[in-house]
């Protein structure tokens, strides 16, 4: 089995156990595909948490867009904005930096 | 793809079987897809929408959470059985309090929830074209 840093992560990279989740885990995965973590993303993966931690979901990519608009400012919410943090997805590698299961809906 | 309109109709207590937080997870999948989505919840069903649910002592997740994430998914019609309240000795009051915003409005709250006769649901119900009973 897989694991960063120690801690155990599926076949797609994804933590196994939430709780494992430390910052250095999510750099650790950034670093796995050629990004650096910014302020910018440090903003998104800490509302993925908190948003995570209130709903016991991850959102839906146009629920998160909303969102992020509302909180960081028109400019920050769109697609766009957040494919330029997350090539991979806001979704799926946003989700998985901050130690989340893989948004419901999510192909 | 043409939008149609879907109920899941739940009737079993949140916990004890997967098959409320199964409902839950089907209906976030429909919401995905930008279909028409309203919940009812009858029988022990009713149970799923009380406030201040714990489930932690039996090792459960209290998905009750996401029921408050719904409304930004444009999920904010749940039909709830008043018969199913009363014979169970609750009201809307010991229910969580559901609310969306209205984009049309000024984003104003809006209630979730609305405490219907099971007449009326039958009628709603009729109004579907797709039903998913869990």
């Amino acid at each position: 089995m897989a694991d960063i840093l120690g801690a155990e992560v599926d076949e797609e990279g994804f933590l196994v156990d939430l709780k494992d989740w430390t910052k250095e885990i999510a750099v650790e995965m950034a670093k796995g595909d050629d990004i650096d973590l910014s302020e910018e993303h440090w903003d998104v993966i800490n509302f993925l948490r908190d948003y995570f931690e209130e709903y016991q979901i991850a959102p839906a990519v146009r629920v998160l867009t909303k969102a992020i608009g509302k909180q960081f400012g028109k400019e920050k919410g769109n697609s766009k904005y957040l494919y330029s943090l997350f090539p991979y997805g806001p979704g799926k590698q946003g989700c998985r930096f901050a130690g989340l299961p893989k948004p419901t809906g999510c192909i | 793809m043409s939008t149609k309109k879907f109920m899941y109709l739940n009737r079993r207590a949140p916990y004890g079987s997967v098959y409320a937080l199964e409902s839950l997870e089907v209906v976030l999948i429909a919401a995905a897809f930008d279909q028409d989505v309203s919940l009812s919840f009858i029988d022990d069903g009713v149970y799923q929408l009380v406030e201040g649910q714990n489930p932690e002592g039996i090792g459960m997740k209290n998905f009750s959470k996401t029921f408050h994430a719904l409304g930004d998914y444009d999920i904010n019609q749940f039909y709830v059985s008043a018969e199913s309240l009363e014979e169970r000795g609750l009201s809307l009051d010991d229910l969580m309090p559901l609310v969306w915003e209205d984009e049309d409005d000024d984003w104003a709250e809006k209630p979730s929830i609305k405490v219907v006769s099971n007449v009326e649901l039958t009628k709603i119900l009729s109004e579907q074209d797709v039903c998913l009973s869990f």
